[in-house]
């Protein structure tokens, strides 16, 4: 291929992305002048939020336990090379509130609520429930995908909190019950250390910019699919690559606004 | 209600202030592909009308056109004497829940249950309390003979008795005019016979104008007032069924009689974006 075949294809691509951002732009706007429903009808969002969030918690339960397993075994063979070994419980309880916490939960979110969303209207789509609704004069948008999307934003950062909840928890089983370390040191270095606004917040606020994304384009990819078998299983697998990317690119970006 | 029909065989009809539903000269397709062309027709309350034609004529296009669904390429569609070509989304909105539409393929809520999707255009407009819904759900239900299964899941039921939900889903708000695409598919004999009375009871009770979209003639001339036939792009015959039954037209015999050979098209029309594929493969039309 030419030198100007490549330009040529990469104007393309990049003008395609740009299409997509601004259909993904535009489709968040929509949702967002439709959360109003929230107000009407918040048992909506409730469902949402116990669906997306409940059904996903044995997964960030387990998934924060054995980070937590693996940030203490890990953290305390580095900090005893310094005879630091009563730090563990710092390095544990900032690694997961500043990112473990909001970038894993939000990876797994990607992958067992956001696939969920996806082929749910999807599907919803192929079997012309959509069109039904639009029918019927009821606004799938409002109806459907806004107690959707505020499901997976609340639930999002709940998550996260629990996944570095356990993950400190899984940190103190093996630093304190099983290596030895003193319990008061481990508590106390993370009580000193650990700043409410510039750790904790920071790392809410991650997780609440992660699930606006990945629910987004869960629900965008849902939304724009082929209404066919084979589009919905495509939705779905671009749901949890453009999901995952963008948890961390996103996170990349505010890391270096928020602790840089 | 005395059909408004002669057996008159046209092309087009007059619009009719009092119609609730009337296309003037609408053509109608997808992209550059034309499926229907300066088709004219009117519907009006009480009134029964088939909508028939061969796969791919065009009779669910005609539905997504008077539901809004699909602008039409020419022509001006008036739902409720209010053109569909201008509408803002309220408008819209509002036309839209004065009418009833059951799907080709039913398109029931699969996390409801037979109940709730029943129930569910009740509670989305201005719900009554309740035990309004639950009496005119379980009414409805009954009607459709499916009130002992109204806690059934949507997976739980058959195809027959699915195409009845969403019967009662369609009618349960008594919308003014009802579609019905393809309501006697999958039906047994017996519930064949009972939707298409229940389909005429509807419109003679309520006043609605019906308009079923079907293949089926035998159930269809039965209920319906007037017949329009629809095939090769185009509006072929309208008239009462009794009219059409006695007609002579080489078009419509052959789809009465379903006869294997005659003007009626079996194969599907060239589109453009079939040329274009063809252009594409390097093959020879």
């Amino acid at each position: 291929m030419s030198v100007l075949g490549w330009v040529g294809t990469l104007g393309r691509r990049t003008r395609s992305m740009l299409v997509i951002l601004g259909q993904i732009a535009r489709f968040l706007g929509m949702l967002i002048t439709r959360t109003g429903i929230v107000v009407k009808r918040p048992r909506l969002v409730v469902q949402q939020v116990h669906f997306i969030g409940n059904y996903s918690l044995v997964i960030i339960v387990v998934s924060g336990l054995f980070v937590g397993f693996v940030l203490g075994l890990q953290g305390y063979y580095t900090l005893n090379r310094y005879g630091a070994e009563e730090a563990l419980g710092l390095l544990v309880a900032l690694s997961l509130t500043r990112e473990l916490g909001p970038v894993v939960t939000a990876l797994l979110f990607a992958g067992r609520a956001g696939t969920s969303l996806t082929a749910e209207i999807g599907l919803m789509k192929a079997g012309e429930q959509l069109a039904a609704m639009e029918v019927m004069a009821v606004d799938p948008l409002r109806r459907v995908l806004a107690p959707r999307f505020l499901g997976g934003v609340i639930a999002m950062p709940i998550l996260a909190a629990i996944f570095s909840m356990v993950g400190i928890m899984g940190g103190w089983f093996v630093g304190v019950v099983l290596i030895g370390i003193d319990t008061g040191a481990f508590w106390s270095q993370m009580q000193n250390g650990v700043d409410v606004f510039d750790d904790v917040l920071n790392g809410v606020i991650k997780s609440v910019v992660f699930g606006v994304a990945v629910t987004l384009i869960a629900l965008f990819e849902g939304w724009q699919c082929r209404p066919t078998p084979e589009g919905v299983s495509r939705a779905t697998t671009r749901t949890v690559v453009a999901g995952s990317l963008a948890v961390l690119g996103l996170d990349f970006v505010l890391t270096a606004l928020m602790f840089s | 209600m005395a059909p408004r029909y002669n057996g008159a065989m046209s092309q087009s009809v007059s619009p009719d202030e009092n119609a609730l539903l009337s296309l003037n000269h609408v053509t109608l397709g997808y992209g550059d592909f034309t499926v229907l062309s300066d088709l004219s027709l009117t519907i009006h309350s009480g009134e029964v009308v088939a909508m028939m034609g061969g796969s791919g004529s065009g009779k669910t296009t005609i539905m997504r056109a008077a539901t809004g669904q699909l602008a039409p390429q020419s022509g001006t569609v008036h739902v409720f004497g209010q053109s569909l070509s201008n509408i803002s989304a309220q408008g819209l909105q509002a036309v839209r829940q004065r009418m009833g539409v059951l799907f080709q393929h039913g398109a029931l809520f699969t996390d409801l249950n037979v109940f709730e999707n029943v129930a569910f255009p009740l509670r989305e407009h201005e719900p009554p309390t309740e035990a309004e819904i639950t009496d005119k759900v379980m009414q409805t239900l009954d009607a459709v003979g499916l009130k002992a299964a109204a806690h059934l899941r949507v997976s739980e039921i058959s195809g027959g008795m699915a195409r009845r939900v969403a019967l009662a889903r369609a009618v349960v708000r008594a919308p003014e005019l009802v579609f019905y695409d393809e309501p006697f598919a999958g039906l047994d004999p017996i519930s064949m016979g009972i939707a298409a009375r229940l389909i005429r009871r509807l419109s003679d009770r309520l006043g609605c104008a019906s308009v079923l979209i079907t293949h089926d003639v035998a159930e269809s001339f039965e209920i319906a007032d007037v017949v329009y036939l629809v095939g090769q792009g185009e509006l072929k015959a309208h008239g009462t069924p009794a009219s059409l039954a006695d007609s002579t037209d080489p078009y419509v015999r052959q789809f009465l009689d379903g006869q294997p050979d005659g003007p009626v098209a079996f194969d599907y029309p060239v589109t453009p974006e079939f040329e274009r594929w063809c252009q594409r493969k390097g093959l020879d039309r």
